[in-house]
């Protein structure tokens, strides 16, 4: 059969029922078998919006997402998913097309070096050299995409090659003597780790998004209630522990709660669980935590110790490592009394600084108050994905997940034009949720012509735009460090997302009032088919509490 | 952190790209590489990467970490300079006529270097040896006037029976 089919069969050999992506030149060949291949594909209008969906589809699903492109342009589209993917250890497999082999190095129409440019920003890249490596390439690349810690694979396919008849055989080993992730996790220091929670005084379990990609989430909400733990999630956690729970702390970092931040200030120890002490985390590095021993659970061994030195480090999968971690703990039979103080006095943070902002005047929404509404409005029955600015940090504080795979957001790139496009993937893989995207009109500016995939392919989602006419991140931060010089941040209000909704073909509607907010989202997300909610907000809001960029989590502003 | 110059043997498989991703690496993290050499093993599908690095600038723990990440990366040694054996080629082209012939093959001589071409007023000379034979010999022929140097970088292996 030709290359390309023998690319389908790979497909279909490891489950992918849907793939993203947009035709062009050097990917004719593959378009063409995925004519009458069987698998659905949905056609976007921008690589970048592909390669976000497939991202989308993954965070959701938990299964590898796939985004086709053609070669030089379209490749160079899909950077950004593939960097974004590579931040927040998301699996894609991304397929790019690439120009005829006798082309390659002569600067050849939309030609690109693929390889070259995705390098620094990829978990590993396959370039075809000859049509018989495709299938053990293909299998390789989900096998790594999936494994270990997660990430994305670029395969680049030259045209010439594609199209050449190859023997297919299903590959169902797959041989990769550099590539061994440790995933059990070392006995001995699970078993240090327990004893260490067992005489800490003052302990914070502190998640991140490793657990929600290894599933982990009922162990970690095991490990918390074994004694009593204080639980905080970083921006990418949130959901793998369920917030409306008396041990939650909310968020930490530079928009966490105080109480969250205020408790790994304090901590004597903190135990760490698929996060990487990311600088939104930590603020001043040096001031971090000052008083805390550290546990490090990570699947990834370049991650231990890489910020902030590990006194107990264990490599693993989240899942197991938890899951026997909790078993050594529960033997050690610890006195549960001395967490009291400790519990005690994080119940007083919380009393007295809980997330809050005025609402009590006029019937302007606050867009705090939209957050809410879209969780009363969803019963908190929805998956949210969110843009990058001030309305994703929003969405973080004011949602409360109550599981994981429910939040999809571009949490270590910060990726604007991100919410849409992963929306659509994370509904077609979700297709009995509502999805929800929360944007700002800044970013959904950045992939808003995915309305046209939305329109086409009848993607239900649920766009609802914070807009307040600014680059409202900047804006506040201009406000804050840059002596409210509004440099380039004003966006007036344009265009009118309404008639961009409609122009499309999607539902919009306009909302200004906070008094029927609730009702007018409910009726907005009622109406089939994808629709744009244009929420008007007030303008000049700030995202607080805030840690200022370095500076230490005790000097919280806000 | 260890202050010391680390030699690092990184056997690697013998596919494109390889040494991109090694050195794009140490790039990203802003570690200068002071010597790289790459070549082939007893086996033809595995290379084998030698690459020297000053310790004392960078912490190396992260930089063999994250190399470890890479795919086809399969092991990396980083090499105690007591427990190894280093050597690098270095060839010198000296200007050298009259008088100054006769020392500079005396030189030659002291350092077991290889007299590999001889015009009428240069002589170019091969050495072989560690960093620091290869570094004597560069002061010591300088003054004569060194017209190029070339120097391989070191390749290194570890003593005894323990595979590098």
């Amino acid at each position: 059969m030709r290359a390309v089919d023998a690319v389908m069969e790979c497909l279909k050999a490891e489950g992918v029922e849907v793939v993203f992506g947009l035709p062009g030149g050097a990917n004719i060949p593959t378009y063409d078998a995925l004519y009458d291949a069987g698998i659905r594909h949905v056609l976007v209008r921008h690589e970048a919006g592909g390669g976000h969906a497939a991202e989308g589809y993954a965070k959701a699903t938990g299964r590898v997402g796939v985004s086709l492109g053609t070669s030089g342009p379209g490749a160079t589209n899909l950077i950004t998913p593939i960097v974004d993917a590579m931040m927040d250890s998301v699996p894609v497999v991304f397929i790019t097309g690439q120009v005829r082999t006798e082309l390659l190095g002569t600067d050849g129409f939309q030609e690109a070096d693929v390889m070259g440019m995705t390098m620094p920003g990829v978990k590993h890249s396959i370039m075809i050299t000859h049509p018989t490596e495709i299938p053990r390439a293909l299998h390789e690349a989900f096998y790594l995409a999936r494994t270990g810690r997660p990430g994305p694979v670029v395969v680049d396919i030259p045209t010439d090659l594609s199209r050449v008849d190859i023997p297919y055989e299903p590959v169902t080993d797959v041989r990769l003597p550099g590539y061994q992730p440790n995933t059990e996790g070392n006995t001995k220091q699970i078993r240090q780790a327990a004893k260490a929670l067992a005489a800490a005084r003052r302990p914070v379990i502190y998640a991140g998004g490793g657990v929600v990609n290894a599933n982990a989430s009922e162990e970690l909400r095991a490990l918390v209630r074994a004694d009593r733990f204080p639980c905080t999630c970083t921006l990418m956690g949130l959901g793998a522990f369920p917030a409306p729970d008396p041990q939650w702390l909310g968020m930490l970092g530079m928009h966490g709660t105080r109480a969250a931040n205020y408790a790994m200030d304090e901590a004597d120890l903190i135990c760490c669980v698929g996060a990487r002490f990311d600088d939104r985390i930590t603020g001043k590095l040096s001031e971090f935590a000052p008083r805390a021993k550290f546990i490090h659970i990570d699947i990834d061994p370049a991650e231990i110790s890489k910020n902030i030195p590990a006194h107990i480090p264990i490599v693993g999968d989240c899942k197991s490592v938890l899951a026997k971690l909790v078993e050594e703990y529960r033997a050690l039979d610890a006195d549960s009394g001395r967490l009291d103080e400790w519990n005690g006095r994080i119940e007083e943070w919380k009393t007295r600084y809980p997330l809050r902002y005025d609402d009590s005047e006029g019937t302007e929404i606050k867009p705090q108050r939209l957050i809410q509404a879209v969780y009363e409005a969803t019963g908190g029955d929805a998956i949210i994905t969110s843009d990058v600015g001030q309305h994703q940090m929003w969405t973080a504080q004011y949602y409360d997940f109550p599981e994981p795979r429910r939040w999809i957001n571009s949490g270590g790139l910060g990726t604007m034009g991100f919410g849409l496009p992963a929306a659509m993937g994370a509904a077609i893989g979700c297709p009995d949720k509502t999805v929800v995207c929360i944007s700002g009109d800044g970013s959904i500016q950045m992939n808003a012509q995915e309305l046209a995939t939305c329109a086409q392919e009848g993607i239900p989602v649920k766009v609802v735009i914070s807009n307040n006419g600014y680059l409202g991140m900047v804006r506040q931060w201009q406000e804050l460090f840059w002596d409210r010089r509004y440099s380039q941040v004003d966006l007036g209000q344009f265009p009118d997302f309404v008639k961009l909704a409609e122009a499309y073909g999607c539902h919009g509607v306009r909302l200004t009032d906070k008094t029927t907010l609730v009702d007018d989202l409910k009726a907005a997300f009622a109406v089939p088919g994808p629709v744009v909610v244009d929420a008007r907000v007030t303008a000049e809001e700030n995202v607080y509490p805030m840690i200022a960029p370095g500076a230490a989590a005790r000097d919280m502003v806000g | 952190m260890t202050g010391r110059k680390h030699v690092l043997s990184i056997l690697v498989e013998n596919k494109p790209g390889v040494l991109t991703r090694i050195a794009g690496l140490f790039a990203r993290r802003g570690f200068n590489i002071d010597t790289l050499t790459v070549g082939p093993t007893d086996d033809d599908q595995i290379s084998r990467v030698t690459l020297t690095v000053d310790g004392a600038l960078h912490p190396i723990d992260q930089v063999t970490k994250q190399l470890h990440k890479l795919i086809n990366v399969l092991k990396i040694r980083d090499l105690e300079p007591a427990d190894t054996v280093a050597r690098e080629l270095a060839l010198f082209k000296v200007a050298a006529d009259g008088t100054a012939r006769a020392e500079v093959l005396q030189i030659c001589e002291i350092f077991r270097g290889k007299v590999v071409d001889v015009g009428k007023r240069s002589i170019i000379i091969e050495i072989t040896g560690t960093t620091d034979k290869v570094a004597a010999f560069e002061r010591m022929v300088r003054p004569f006037g060194l017209i190029e140097m070339m120097r391989t970088g070191e390749i290194a292996i570890a003593r005894g029976r323990q595979e590098t």
